[in-house]
């Protein structure tokens, strides 16, 4: 029985995988990628977690996979780079039951650290890439996705982007088919990667690229639409859907597999098009096996390596079309910390005690611009520890007394955790801050070890992070409440002179977490206000100044928790219970 | 027909994606081809959003760009200047007529610009509401995007029993009364 609906890509790209059978799926949260897990949850038949982070998880599904069951892993393209060294490896190994790594790249950078281009690690790991260009075919080619694991025995790359998974469009679902799981035999040359085995895997592994890439040129989801001859484009995922917006009679070789490339379709595409035409976002990864096979085309010369593509982009380089209008020279909005965010708090105190933070990766890096100004460096998931360790290593325990280390409760669980392990082994005397807000806060309130629940709901035993630390031996490790800025303030001040390490786990919940809304709200008292502006210092939305100099407090915005109140040396603002 | 464009734009925490997903379960009710894009993420903390909704036959692109869009809702003042040249001439904008300060204002570095409504209103077709007041007397301030989206269905081809339809179907059960209450608010001010 079929159905249309109307489907985020990534809920899709679960309604998909749930279709083929899928037993087991496992993922961290990262934007544009986290919904995957979020629907695919919603089916009883797989069985779905958040892992701590992305090579656990990419392991629990090669496992899976081992056994003889479809499996499934999902992550953000950096997510790709923590799990990689499973990726490398199970590229040897392949897929008993269909392993799928569905990988979410961001061009335009709405919620990511880099713009890299997941085909290229597709390519050195010798792993196969598909592409879909709109729900449906998210959904069609995960299920394609299966079946190609198995049949040629590979993990099999779904690539994504920001566009094409946060976008709606219709989509075709079907029924679930249970797909008997394949036996599971023990066979060391194939599973167990030592040099002897990875040596006569490796021959395979060129093999099967081979015929992969030769099956590629007739693969229908690598499909030639042809059309006015003046112009060829070739043209995957979203970038696909532009150039059929602005050249619906173009001829177009619309690529669904990515890597391989079909030499022979391109070729004999380009033979009978005039002028060749790869519009491709990121990198320049079509084009330059194309070049490299002496194909004349044209590519970034065009476009660019930068952002999202569209069908502007088009129009202004290929027919000479500027944008039809120009937008007004109106304030930047900026993504900020929201009203009621524990992490202001904390910020307020390092800055007041003009403190430097190794940062890292969540809504605290919000802590690097205006007003705070207090996060200097952001890398990648958990650097912030190693990162800080590193400066003190190069130049000295003196220079990194104020400095201190900050990294979310989710953050320190993905990859953390390891950084904290050496700072306790290589005898550190850094001071780490870890900003427990009970939830993965940027991708949108996800669970993880420490918070006591699982994917599902489940309420399980949470990992203590307190203990955990005590368990480093770590002797200095000190829990402070965010709000309590006093005391946070006297612990910042003893923990960083200390010569030793010291964690300090600042707790408080997201201002955003369902249930965890404070009792309060908080207003004005204009006749009190002596335009001080010590209320304004940590940059709350809903703390605004009045052309008088006096204060107002935007009632809609506020989520009371205080801090203005608390900041206010005249009892201008008054904390009121709702 | 031709393909018809929509913005839904305003400040991340608005509500935004619900109002996305009303609007594509009202078009797909129709029998439309339809595409939405939306943000999530770091821009929902507080930063600009857009959500770009189309339909009609067959729909490419899932982005709206400059000058195609029929209707701008917006959510917010400045997000209706910022995003106002998204329209075509003959465009409609409907703005709930509220004031959140960007961050830059909030620090002193930029200034929110005055008369924006009607400096607007010498350029398109504006319907303006104070839907945050209009959402309090209703005893509910959330629902002040159901409100806005009642006022822009006025200039929509769809039938209010259409819209109502999906609204019942999409908002939490619980809320259902309150959110029609105000789409119906909106829709008698459009």
């Amino acid at each position: 029985m079929s159905e249309t609906k109307i489907m985020l890509g990534n809920a899709a790209i679960a309604r998909g995988a749930w279709e083929a059978g899928v037993k087991v799926s496992a993922a961290y949260p990262g934007t544009p990628s986290t919904e995957i897990s979020e629907n695919i949850v919603k089916y009883p038949e797989v069985y779905a977690e958040w892992s701590p982070n992305e090579k656990v998880a990419a392991e629990v599904a090669i496992g899976a996979s081992i056994t003889g069951s479809r499996a499934m892993v999902s992550m953000k393209h950096v997510g790709l780079n923590v799990a990689s060294d499973p990726l490398y490896s199970v590229s040897y190994i392949g897929a008993n039951g269909g392993l799928l790594f569905c990988v979410a790249d961001d061009p335009g950078l709405y919620s990511s650290q880099n713009e890299q281009d997941t085909r290229l690690i597709g390519r050195s790991a010798h792993v196969p890439v598909l592409e879909p260009s709109d729900s449906q075919e998210a959904h069609d080619f995960t299920k394609l996705a299966f079946d190609l694991s198995e049949q040629y025995d590979t993990p099999v790359i779904l690539r994504t982007t920001t566009r094409l998974g946060h976008s709606q469009g219709k989509v075709v679902v079907e029924d679930r088919t249970e797909v008997e799981d394949k036996p599971y035999e023990r066979n060391m040359g194939k599973n167990v990667m030592m040099p002897g085995s990875a040596k006569g895997r490796h021959v395979y592994v060129e093999e099967r690229e081979k015929r992969m890439a030769e099956d590629a040129n007739t693969m229908p989801i690598n499909r030639v639409e042809m059309g006015d001859t003046e112009i060829g484009f070739i043209a995957s995922g979203i970038a696909y859907q532009y150039v059929k917006e602005v050249f619906p009679n173009a001829s177009v070789l619309k690529l669904g597999l990515v890597y391989p490339l079909p030499e022979k379709l391109i070729r004999d595409f380009a033979s009978k098009v005039k002028r060749l035409i790869i519009f491709e976002e990121l990198e320049p990864f079509v084009e330059t096996y194309v070049r490299s096979w002496g194909i004349p085309c044209e590519g970034k010369e065009l476009f660019t390596l930068q952002g999202e593509y569209s069908a502007n982009l088009l129009r202004e380089r290929l027919l000479q079309q500027p944008p039809a209008a120009k937008g007004a020279q109106v304030p930047g909005r900026p993504p900020i910390l929201c009203p009621g965010c524990p992490h202001r708090s904390t910020f307020y105190v390092l800055k007041k005690l003009k403190i430097h933070a190794s940062g890292d990766i969540g809504c605290y890096t919000l802590g690097a611009v205006d007003p705070l100004n207090v996060v200097d460096t952001t890398v990648c998931m958990g650097a912030s520890i190693s990162m800080l360790h590193g400066m003190e290593k190069a130049k000295g325990k003196d220079f990194i007394r104020n400095w201190v280390a900050v990294i979310g409760d989710s953050t320190f669980m993905h990859t953390g955790i390891n950084s904290l392990e050496n700072l306790a082994y290589n005898r550190s005397t850094a001071t780490v801050m870890i900003l427990d807000n009970s939830t993965t806060g940027m991708t949108g309130h996800q669970d993880h070890a420490a918070t006591g629940k699982t994917l599902d709901g489940t309420e399980v035993p949470a990992i203590s992070i307190y203990k955990l630390c005590k368990a480093m031996n770590i002797e200095h490790v000190v829990e402070v409440d965010a709000f309590d800025i006093d005391t946070l303030e006297k612990v910042v001040k003893e923990e960083t002179a200390r010569e030793e390490l010291s964690v300090i786990i600042v707790c408080a919940p997201c201002a955003l977490l369902k249930g965890q809304k404070f009792p309060y709200k908080v207003h004005a008292l204009p006749e009190k206000c002596k335009k001080c502006g010590m209320c304004l210092k940590p940059g709350c939305p809903a703390v605004k100044k009045k052309a008088d100099g006096t204060i107002e407090i935007d009632d809609t915005l506020c989520n009371g928790c205080g801090l203005c109140a608390n900041l206010c040396h005249f009892g201008a603002l008054e904390k009121y219970e709702i | 027909m031709e393909t018809k464009n929509i913005m839904i734009v305003g400040v991340g925490g608005q509500g935004t994606l619900l109002t996305s997903r009303i609007l594509g379960g009202l078009m797909a009710d129709a029998g439309y081809d339809v595409k939405i894009s939306e943000v999530h993420g770091m821009a929902q903390r507080g930063g600009s959003v857009v959500t770009y909704v189309r339909y009609g036959e067959h729909v490419a692109e899932p982005i709206v760009e400059e000058g195609q869009a029929d209707v701008l809702i917006a959510f917010e003042r400045l997000e209706a200047k910022r995003y106002a040249h998204f329209l075509k001439k003959d465009g409609v904008l409907i703005v709930n007529d509220e004031r959140i300060d960007p961050m830059p204002v909030v620090t002193g570095a930029a200034v929110y610009p005055e008369g924006i409504l009607e400096e607007l209103k010498g350029q398109v077709t504006v319907y303006a509401i104070d839907a945050m007041a209009e959402a309090k007397a209703l005893g509910n301030q959330r629902v002040f995007n159901l409100i806005v989206l009642g006022m822009a269905a006025r200039h929509m081809d769809f039938d209010k029993e259409q819209w109502i339809r999906v609204i019942e179907r999409t908002v939490p059960p619980k809320t259902i009364e309150i959110n029609t209450r105000a789409f119906e608010v909106g829709y008698q001010r459009g």
